[in-house]
């Protein structure tokens, strides 16, 4: 099982000092965090990408190539890649440039963004989301697939014998999360091309992220990628914590009060409550992430949301620090007791060239 | 056939509630015309006050609390719906508005409603033609063509013959009517698919 950290990339002033980063101090902050997950041990970093303030990161692969550069094992990622906004094409060249120059540690989460001003800004509208979604992921699928492709769309000008290069790394492209939080169609999406699904689990009661895994594992078998156990599925998580769980949640409240999203809304025991947030002491911590197992089942990543809402990044760097040291290792532990040896890891780059050198065929109907 | 219900909804404030005593009135006249009928109904009772604050953090957050969950699916899965409202400032109060805010768009396709106010003189009564009406309308709802409007004189010179009693007995008809005229039908479920992939590819 993999573990990680996303990040929205928000500059929010941090409501204890009023002080805000600069985009500057931001970006390099992102970069930080991304070197200290691979120092404490975990598996990935995701960047989001956004075109609009408050949001820093609106080219992730720039970002991600200056991370690859300093890191060695840490698995680049990105939550989301707006699949609808963005020409395939771009994201079929950027991606595969990256996974050469990261040596295959690279993976995306594909996402629709929902922010409707900013459609137009890149020659689209939000009304077409979900056909934006479909159309340029099947002509991104193909560009990363065939060597030359003849296309024609809705959405974008016709192709007549393109080959979009560099070809992915080894002739195997990066695997593919579709990231949704209410659309059923972008479960069914994943399930279709046999994809990771990944839910972002944080803002939403559990009940609500167990119906849309239970759709994405039940169309996955639908169309024969395996049992619905095997689907590889994602989860979100927000955590804050202190040794001592009154600590963590009287640091913690005027963040979650004053937050984008969520603040001056309910109470932070509310939130905690109905979603996956928990604020309090490592154990608690590892209690919750194990409990999300009994509504999604056994699954192949998990990501933390640990640096939004204007926390300071030396706060975040502790917190990496308890996750790495304290809450991980039990986590890698306890999810591997009782989980069947039929249910896959997430694909990595190694396992996906092996399985493309023994099954060629069945690689090449996907 | 199965008891059916009939969500009974008041954004009244006070306490006793003159907003609560008309819907009182209003399903007590309905349910009476069910069962004169053949038809089993049961009234259920919501009054938005209680579900203030979850309303709000629902409007904010995307999604119901887990304590206004049951209130919305028994509005979502209601055979009718009989809103109540206050007037406020010539129109429904902000707390009767947010509660519909925020109920899924299709939770009251087709589904027969009946629309009553109170309010401190008469003058408001055509809140409810101005301002309910239209907004039913635009959640796709069948509003019974009478609706009930309660002036403090109407209180003050109740009888059991009164005006206001006959509009409550006429507007309870007309909702029963539409209410046994429909099979009772499951709600939507907003996590079903309803389109194939192949279609979704083909740009259906």
């Amino acid at each position: 099982m993999q573990f990680g950290v996303f990040t929205v990339g928000d500059v929010t002033p941090d409501p204890t000092t009023g002080r805000v980063s600069t985009e500057a101090e931001r970006i390099k902050a992102m970069v930080a965090i991304a070197l200290k997950a691979e120092e404490v041990g975990l598996d990935v970093f995701a960047t989001g990408e956004h075109h609009n303030p408050p949001f820093v990161p609106s080219s992730p692969t720039t970002m991600l190539g200056y991370i690859a550069a300093r890191t060695e094992r840490l698995l680049l990622s990105t939550a989301t890649t707006l699949i609808t906004t963005n020409d395939p094409v771009k994201i079929a060249e950027d991606y595969a440039m990256l996974q050469h120059l990261a040596g295959g540690r690279v993976d995306l989460m594909m996402g629709r963004g929902n922010t409707g001003p900013v459609y137009p800004w890149f020659g689209q509208d939000i009304r077409n989301g979900i056909a934006l979604a479909v159309e340029n992921y099947a002509l991104l699928h193909r560009l990363w697939r065939e060597d030359v492709v003849d296309w024609e769309g809705k959405f974008r000008t016709p192709l007549q014998s393109f080959t979009s290069t560099p070809r992915p790394l080894d002739g195997v492209p990066p695997f593919v999360w579709h990231g949704s939080i209410r659309s059923p169609e972008i479960a069914e999406q994943a399930a279709y091309y046999g994809d990771g699904f990944f839910a972002n689990h944080i803002f939403w009661p559990k009940q609500h992220t167990q119906r849309m895994v239970g759709l994405y594992r039940q169309r996955f078998e639908h169309y024969g990628h395996g049992s619905a156990d095997q689907a590889i599925v994602g989860l979100g998580g927000q955590v804050f914590m202190r040794p001592n769980s009154q600590d963590a949640v009287r640091e913690f409240r005027p963040y979650f009060d004053n937050a984008p999203v969520y603040g001056h809304g309910p109470s932070l025991e509310d939130f905690s409550r109905e979603t996956p947030l928990t604020v309090g002491s490592p154990q608690q911590v590892i209690d919750r992430t194990l409990s999300f197992r009994r509504y999604v089942g056994d699954y192949q990543r998990q990501l933390f949301l640990i640096d939004h809402a204007g926390l300071p990044l030396k706060t975040v760097l502790e917190q990496l620090d308890i996750l790495g040291e304290q809450v991980v290792p039990v986590l890698r532990k306890e999810f591997a007791t009782g989980r069947p040896a039929h249910v896959p890891d997430a694909p990595t780059h190694a396992s996906l060239r092996t399985a493309a050198r023994t099954t060629p065929e069945t690689e090449a109907r996907r | 056939m199965s008891e059916r219900t009939i969500a009974v909804i008041s954004a009244g404030i006070g306490q006793p509630s003159s907003t609560r005593l008309l819907a009182d009135q209003l399903a007590a006249a309905t349910r009476a015309d069910l069962e004169h009928r053949g038809v089993a109904a049961r009234p259920h009772p919501v009054d938005l006050r209680d579900h203030a604050h979850d309303l709000v953090n629902n409007l904010l957050t995307g999604f119901p609390p887990a304590a206004l969950q049951p209130t919305a699916d028994a509005v979502r899965g209601a055979a009718g719906l009989i809103a109540v409202t206050p007037v406020f400032n010539a129109s429904y109060s902000g707390l009767f508005k947010l509660f519909f805010d925020v109920l899924d768009d299709a939770a009251l396709v087709d589904k027969p409603v009946l629309i009553a106010a109170t309010g401190g003189t008469a003058r408001h009564s055509l809140a409810l033609e101005h301002a309910l009406r239209p907004l039913f309308a635009h959640l796709r709802a069948v509003v019974v063509p009478t609706s009930v409007f309660a002036a403090p004189e109407d209180w003050a010179g109740a009888t059991a013959t009164g005006p206001l009693n006959a509009r409550i007995g006429r507007a309870g008809r007309e909702l029963a009517d539409q209410i046994a005229r429909r099979e009772p039908a499951a709600p939507a479920d907003p996590f079903a698919l309803t389109t194939s992939f192949e279609e979704l590819l083909a740009g259906e």
